[in-house]
């Protein structure tokens, strides 16, 4: 590049930019929650095209169904949508209508974010709905979601059969016993390394979601739900201990990794390992790859049932709404069984109604996904109901990541009881 | 080989004595670009097979099934033209913006006398040490009540809150204390005398700066420009926090965009390339100045 | 002149930071029905019990303690090896300043990828070892995990101060030069006796800036490791947003966020005093 053609490139770099946000602040201006009948939504499913595509659906027949409001969208990336909201209520800055973590609907609610919703007008009753699917704090609904997911394990139909291991069914799932006899004839028989894919690679939301249910099964829990106010019993009590204990000997067994890959699913279909512990969000991918030979297994009973997390994505109305009954307006047309059906469709969830289970292929009675449907049900244990839930999550991610590690399981468990214990009792157990 | 006439060797010796330095080179490079090189590869390759090629050599390498799909899914996800043109638009503002302020301070805490400026660019220095996450949420809080003039027709109006704006997102980083204490670094290797001789013939302090400093800070200019560059770039938090419309948001956030349930790394790869590229080029653009400005200031290469 | 600056610096810089260390002295949450109260010292007198925090400490100053005589001594090693005029200059400047424009979030993916314990990495110990040697599990072995993140910061760090080290080279004079080859004294001596002490200014840059941003030692960690095993590779910076953000607790993240400013300010003054200009 010599002299001229450098300061010819400068120059038209500078005038591209100067155009690009001049056109920019042009579009930036207007559009605020106070003006007209204009309702915000935001949504956390940024680059998530199969679920952006129904919200959008839902709000154009909404906008072209009345004159008064007009909903706009505002998408966000899931991993940030938390960071997003918050950042914006500290300047009360939420739009009318936003989606919510299920877990995250007890903090939210009694940081004054949510307002609680009246649900009553919609055509889907709301006693319709899977249970984990509404969001409630202190016997009021906030926040209700058109589909849940669930936990499950899959396995290869050819590789259990080989290994002269029992199918489980969800009469009868494998036991403790069964389960640990089953890795050990995998890791047995030479071909896997691992046998076992937990999904010990991610991190955040994903380990209470995933290995909490497995506490549970075991008898034990993230906190003492009689009272809310401690902790001391459910996460550090024989049953804890014993949980944490098969936790940790499934890495010294040799069944688990300590730290799984970056993609358990694509490490689980080249076959790495034989039984993944997965969300049904991969159910359809894990079909279309392995067809027949692919099993949707129900959850290991270790001792109390099988558990998985429930509650996903849900909707819900902000407190600072400067149009409330725009916002319920909106949110009560949303209630159709063509909406709950076409959002358990696009993105491959679990409906949230057995009226919308029973138009989804494979979700019918008898169908290749019924038992998640099945599992949704009967199995799910949603997370602490209690504004402390964001931290106990923090806690229970950091202790079993300790555990998994190699700390001792009797100190990891009390030192996660004392903090939070100490946690509630310094925000005086989250009362309002 | 044994034999061979002292002519011959000291022609050929500059060539092998700098054999080593080449390899060495070579070898340095392979350990920097490695991780591109992936990226680049990765992009090509559907996600079953990025996995699967994972600890082989294979993992570098385009083999297997390749294919343009990772890029034309970013498209159909991501308006990644709209994001590279926003960063690209905040970043040159910064940029801009911040070589002027940032040498202007750099010049009067160097080469002007003034009482109290070496205690300011202590503090200045300080400054550096709180990382912006710390405290991101207060200022968060505080740009939404910054007012602002804005042009209405004719009249101006004020108004309040910086949320959702380009200046939200260039302002706050245009005064840079590592640019400050470069520029500062840079001055004082720049003769003294050259200010005196000009005093004396009559300029001002303003005309030592733009004819006599910044004439000569060709490095430190280009270095600026990079420093101040890859954090605009990279800018990720921040603009999370404060920018709602899609319309406004930088590269970075876009990123955010792949880490779905199914997360598809074949496509962070191709959208992770598509954002490099620009770094890489205006990288290249600004490192020749180097070489330039030692022409410029006359002195023999 | 200076006033542009201190005044942008006054207003996005003091009063948010400002704002931030007073919440460490109060209940403030990130979510919450009920505004702040003052609680005086209480956030402080927690930290000093928490054996995270005091890892965390630990764990900073010894990423900083090695990194910043590591990446500062390759980083000039780099620019003197890519300094002058020789074929590909450009090229390998442009190669070696790869990993710093790469998204630190791919990079740390990446390298991921390569520390795993059947990775790329132990697979080349095993193959020039002659399967003599296994290689660790590098991030899930609290022996080698902080190792581990601090290679690749260096490698990840060191093009962007070999740019700085370059323009520092550039600003002594080639005269200088002219008249040692003219004596015709070694590499060495001329390493010594020119471009040391022609670097002087740009030490002293290279130093606070990597010091600085090795006390900020957050991205890698959050991707990488989130702190573990077993607090192995927890950080201040770490600990702060972990505090603040996932856990909700504002004011203690202030609290550290405050503690980890003293820390680092007292470092920086002393390397101030050490590297001072005698007028």
């Amino acid at each position: 590049m010599n002299a001229r053609t450098r300061r010819l490139a400068a120059v038209s770099l500078v005038a591209v930019t100067a155009t690009a946000v001049l056109a920019g602040c042009g579009g930036a201006d207007g559009g605020s929650d106070a003006e007209g009948g204009v309702l915000k939504l935001w949504t956390h499913n940024a680059g998530n095209a199969a679920e952006y595509d129904v919200v959008e659906k839902v709000v154009n027949d909404f906008n072209a169904s009345q004159t008064t409001y007009k909903v706009e969208i505002e998408a966000f990336p899931q991993g940030s949508y938390n960071d997003a909201v918050v950042a914006s209520s500290s300047s009360k800055k939420l739009p009318c209508i936003l989606d919510v973590d299920g877990p995250n609907v007890p903090n939210w609610a009694w940081g004054g974010y949510l307002a609680p919703l009246e649900l009553a007008g919609g055509e889907v009753p709301v006693e319709d709905q899977l249970p984990s699917t509404v969001g409630k704090y202190q016997d009021k609904v906030y926040a209700f979601g058109f589909y849940d997911v669930a936990l499950t394990m899959f396995a290869r139909k050819s590789v259990l059969d080989e290994h002269g291991i029992r199918v489980p069914t969800w009469d009868k799932p494998w036991t403790r016993a069964e389960f640990a006899s089953a890795l050990a004839d995998l890791k047995a028989g030479g071909k896997f390394e691992h046998p076992l894919e937990m999904g010990t690679g991610g991190s955040g939301e994903w380990w209470p979601y995933a290995y909490s249910p497995q506490l549970q099964s075991f008898g034990g829990d993230l906190v003492d739900r009689s009272s809310y106010k401690t902790a001391e019993g459910a996460l550090n009590g024989p049953e804890a201990l014993d949980w944490a204990k098969w936790f940790r000997s499934l890495v010294t067994d040799g069944h688990m990794a300590q730290k799984s890959g970056s993609s358990p699913n694509d490490d689980f279909l080249n076959g790495k390992s034989a039984i993944e512990w997965d969300g049904s969000w991969d159910a359809a991918k894990n079909v279309e790859k392995l067809g027949e030979d692919l099993l949707i297994l129900p959850p290991v009973d270790f001792g109390k049932g099988p558990k998985i997390g429930g509650a996903s994505w849900q909707w819900a109305m902000s407190a600072n709404c400067a149009k409330p009954e725009g916002a319920r307006a909106f949110l009560e047309f949303t209630r159709k069984t063509k909406y709950f059906t076409e959002f358990a469709k696009a993105t491959g969830t679990i409906p949230a109604t057995d009226a919308a289970a029973a138009q989804i292929p494979g979700y019918e009675p008898g169908g290749r996904y019924e038992s998640l449907v099945q599992s949704a049900r009967d199995f799910a244990v949603v997370r602490p109901v209690t504004p402390a839930y964001p931290y106990i999550a923090s806690v229970f991610e950091k202790t079993a990541k300790d555990v998994v590690a190699g700390a001792d399981p009797k100190s990891a468990l009390d030192e996660a009881v004392k903090q939070i214990d100490a946690n509630l009792k310094l925000n005086d157990f989250y009362a309002d | 080989m044994a034999t061979r006439s002292p002519q011959s060797a000291a022609r050929l010796s500059p060539v092998l004595r700098r054999l080593p330095v080449y390899a060495l080179r070579a070898l340095l490079a392979l350990f920097f670009a490695f991780p591109v090189v992936f990226m680049l590869v990765s992009s090509l390759k559907p996600d079953q097979q990025i996995f699967g090629d994972l600890g082989s050599p294979r993992a570098f390498l385009p083999v297997g099934s390749l294919s343009l799909e990772n890029y034309t899914a970013v498209f159909d996800r991501v308006p990644a033209v709209r994001f590279l043109l926003n960063s690209l638009g905040v970043s040159v503002i910064t940029i801009v913006l911040g070589i002027l302020v940032n040498s202007l301070a750099a010049f009067a805490l160097s080469r002007m006398r003034w009482p109290g400026r070496k205690v300011l660019l202590t503090v200045i220095i300080a400054t550096l040490i709180v990382p912006f996450e710390t405290f991101a949420l207060p200022m968060v809080w505080w740009v939404n009540k910054l007012p602002w003039l804005e042009l209405n027709g004719f009249s101006l109006t004020l108004t309040e809150g910086w949320l959702d704006t380009y200046r939200v997102q260039i302002l706050p980083f245009v005064a840079n204390a590592f640019s400050i204490f470069l520029f500062h670094q840079y001055f004082q290797s720049i003769p003294k005398e050259l200010d005196e001789a000009a005093l004396i013939d009559g300029a001002g302090w303003f005309g030592i700066y733009r004819r006599i400093v910044m004439p000569l800070s060709g490095p430190a200019i280009a270095t600026a420009a990079i420093l101040t560059f890859l954090p605009a770039w990279n800018s990720y938090l921040w603009p999370l926090m404060v920018v709602q419309d899609e319309e406004l948001r930088p590269v970075m956030v876009g990123i955010q965009y792949f880490f779905q349930l199914n997360v598809s790394w074949g496509q962070i790869m191709a959208y992770s390339s598509m954002i490099t590229v620009p770094v890489l080029a205006l990288f290249l653009a600004f490192q020749r100045s180097f070489i330039n400005s030692i022409a410029s200031s006359g002195v023999k290469g | 002149m200076a006033s542009p600056a201190v005044l942008l610096l006054l207003v996005f810089f003091v009063i948010p930071v400002v704002l931030a260390f007073g919440l460490a002295f109060t209940s403030a949450r990130l979510v919450s029905p009920t505004p702040p109260r003052f609680v005086g010292l209480r956030n402080f007198a927690m930290l000093a019990e928490d054996p995270v925090f005091l890892r965390s400490v630990l764990n900073t100053f010894a990423f900083a303690a090695v990194v910043v005589p590591v990446q500062a001594g390759l980083a000039l090693g780099l620019a003197l090896l890519v300094n002058g005029r020789f074929r590909g200059t450009n090229f390998f400047r442009t190669v070696y300043f790869i990993p710093v424009v790469t998204s630190m979030v791919v990079v740390s993916i990446v390298w991921t990828f390569l520390y795993q314990k059947d990775g790329l990495l132990n697979r080349i110990i095993d193959a020039v070892t002659f399967g003599l040697v296994q290689g660790p599990d590098w991030l899930n072995d609290p022996s080698t995990s902080l190792a581990a993140i601090i290679f690749m910061s260096v490698w990840q760090g060191a093009g962007f101060h070999m740019i700085i080290w370059l323009a520092g080279l550039q600003t002594i004079p080639a005269d200088l030069y002219e008249a040692a080859s003219i004596d015709g004294v070694s590499r060495w001596t001329r390493f010594r006796f020119v471009t040391w002490p022609g670097l002087r200014a740009t030490r002293t840059f290279v130093l606070i800036t990597i010091t600085i941003s090795a006390f900020s030692l957050f991205t890698q960690v959050n991707v990488m490791t989130q702190g573990g095993p077993l607090d192995s590779t927890t950080t201040l910076v770490y600990q702060a947003v972990r505090s603040g953000y996932q856990q909700q607790q504002t004011a203690y993240a202030s609290a550290i966020s405050l503690v980890f400013f003293v820390l680092v300010l007292i470092v920086s003054l002393v390397q101030r005093y050490l590297t001072r200009e005698k007028d």
